[in-house]
């Protein structure tokens, strides 16, 4: 007899793989249903609180009062949510053009560095919130001068991640580069690009975030003027009006905009670097 | 076809070093002293000795990355200098890009359209062994996969010199054997010539037919020494008399530049 003629033919699949198996999908699941679990149990301590508390709905307005806030104030919340969303999608825009064209100019060329570098840190360290009432003296319109502010906030991250990105590419694929005598923009567009790609990429993440705060804040300053901008003037206003259901509404709709602007920038981060980047990489256990 | 290169003697020269002298920090680090090389056409030269004796200075000086402190480098019949391969100790591979695009590389900073060389791809690809992982990206390959890409990069445009620096320090025995064979024959089927810098006398016995032992501080030649045994060289070749014999005689050369040095 031999140990041969016995070996199952089936693949062998031990009780650590099976074991691996079952965590994971437990993990799996768990990852959608405590958040949800969370969520629902908040919104329950919440509704029961001001129940049974009877607090006044001018202090903290129930979930119920809120959510039919959302459905009563739609006509009045969808506009404002285009208008913020329209505000924070142009600054980031123009955010990811400024950052990258400025950081291709610090990278090509030291003495454009040396010479703009530290007035980007100025413009970024200065409060934003201080800035935007001169910004909305100069600009005839409120929305450039919202734009403005969003897109001061937001092209910072970029403009600094673009640049180590552009020079962080590997010393011994420069030096082939050179070799083979690549041209300047050849070295740009196939070596010093695609390394600075995932730097972008983390820097279009907290930008994403950043043109919404900045987005916010210029609403809070600039809106107040009567000018009728997005849900942070919205929520301004009905704060001046005690509507609090109306307020906690364009809150979470705020809310809504930042998780989904995060999901999309985590998305598009995902889908370019999935195929080769260690950040994208399943490691098989 | 495979090239055989001229016997040993009967060689063209390529490329000339003549009393190369290289300083760094302001002449405070002698990396290189009056160094004097031919290459010829069809060597297989390895450049030998310890760490710091300058071996790598003297292929970044071949290769045109740095110029000499002093000395000259002449290239004979103006060819070599744009007509190069390099093969680094890491595999230098762009990690976005596929096996594919990274061999077609060197075509596309010199501007040759891919559909022009894809068979010149093909055929690199196969003699390393990797015409099935075309479309993978690097991390998908082992560290020899990666090195074969690597050189298979550095062949692709049939250049006339190949600049190695120990381009299989970081791998295993077992795998570095078998690139050390097949880098023999792709040396026979591309009819390239070969600096290869190590620090293995085994690695250089094996592989060249020229060994150069270099000393370190000040980094210098100090040894010239031939392996006369005939390619193709194959694994018995490996342990035959004859290669213990040039093993002993590389080792003491290699002994006597460390003696130096200390």
């Amino acid at each position: 007899m031999s140990l041969a003629e016995n070996a199952p033919t089936a693949p062998v699949i031990d009780e650590e793989e099976l074991s691996r198996a079952r965590w994971a999908q437990i993990n799996r699941i768990a990852k959608w249903f405590l958040p949800t679990v969370v969520l629902l149990g908040s919104i329950l301590a919440w509704h029961l609180y001001v129940t049974i508390n009877e607090v006044p709905h001018y202090i903290l307005p129930g979930p119920v009062l809120v959510a039919q806030s959302v459905v009563e104030d739609w006509a009045l919340l969808w506009p404002a949510m285009v208008t913020t969303t329209r505000l924070t999608f142009f600054a980031l825009i123009l955010a990811i053009a400024g950052g990258v064209i400025l950081a291709v100019a610090f990278t090509q060329s030291k003495w454009v560095e040396m010479s703009f570098f530290p007035y980007a840190v100025i413009l970024q360290v200065t409060p934003v919130i201080a800035i935007a009432p001169l910004l909305q003296i100069y600009m005839d319109s409120a929305f450039a001068a919202a734009l403005a502010c969003a897109w001061i906030v937001a092209f910072f991250p970029i403009l600094s991640n673009t640049t180590i990105g552009l020079k962080s590419a590997d010393h011994n694929l420069n030096d082939l580069f050179t070799i083979y005598g690549a041209t300047r923009w050849q070295r740009l567009r196939y070596l010093a690009a695609p390394s600075a790609l995932p730097f972008f990429l983390g820097g279009l993440k907290i930008a994403g975030g950043l043109a919404l705060i900045g987005a916010v804040v210029a609403e809070f300053v600039i809106g107040r003027a009567g000018t009728g901008l997005g849900l942070a003037s919205t929520l301004l206003e009905a704060s001046y009006r005690f509507n609090f259901g109306r307020l906690y509404a364009a809150l979470i709709l705020i809310s809504i905009m930042g998780v989904v602007i995060f999901a999309i920038t985590s998305l598009i981060s995902h889908l370019l670097l999935r195929s080769w980047h260690e950040s994208a990489l399943k490691r098989e256990t | 076809m495979a090239y055989s290169p001229k016997p040993l003697g009967q060689r063209d020269p390529l490329l000339n070093m003549s009393h190369i002298e290289k300083t760094f920090a302001s002449g405070e680090i002698v990396a290189l002293k009056d160094m004097n090389l031919t290459l010829n056409d069809g060597d297989f030269l390895s450049l030998l000795g310890p760490s710091g004796c300058g071996k790598s200075t003297a292929l970044r000086l071949i290769s045109g990355l740095m110029q000499p402190t002093r000395g000259k480098i002449d290239w004979i019949g103006g060819q070599g200098k744009d007509d190069l391969g390099v093969v680094f100790q890491e595999p230098t591979l762009m990690p976005w890009a596929t096996v594919t695009q990274n061999v077609f590389l060197p075509f596309k900073l010199k501007g040759t359209a891919y559909a022009a060389v894809k068979d010149d791809i093909l055929e690199a690809l196969k003699l390393v062994g990797l015409e099935k992982f075309q479309n993978s990206y690097p991390r998908e390959l082992s560290g020899g996969m990666k090195m074969r890409v690597s050189i298979a990069r550095a062949m692709v445009t049939r250049p006339k010199l190949i600049l190695m620096d120990e381009p299989f320090a970081a791998l295993d025995e077992i795998t570095r054997f078998k690139l050390n064979n097949d880098l023999l024959e792709l040396k026979a089927a591309y009819g390239c010539t070969v600096i290869f810098v190590t620090h293995s006398v085994f690695e250089s016995v094996f592989l060249s037919d020229r060994i150069v032992v270099m000393a370190a501080r000040p980094g210098r030649v100090i040894h010239e020494l031939e392996v006369t045994a005939p390619y193709p060289r194959t694994e018995e070749f490996r342990t035959s008399a004859e290669y213990a014999a040039h093993c002993r005689s590389a080792s003491d050369a290699l002994q006597d530049a460390i003696g130096v040095a200390a």
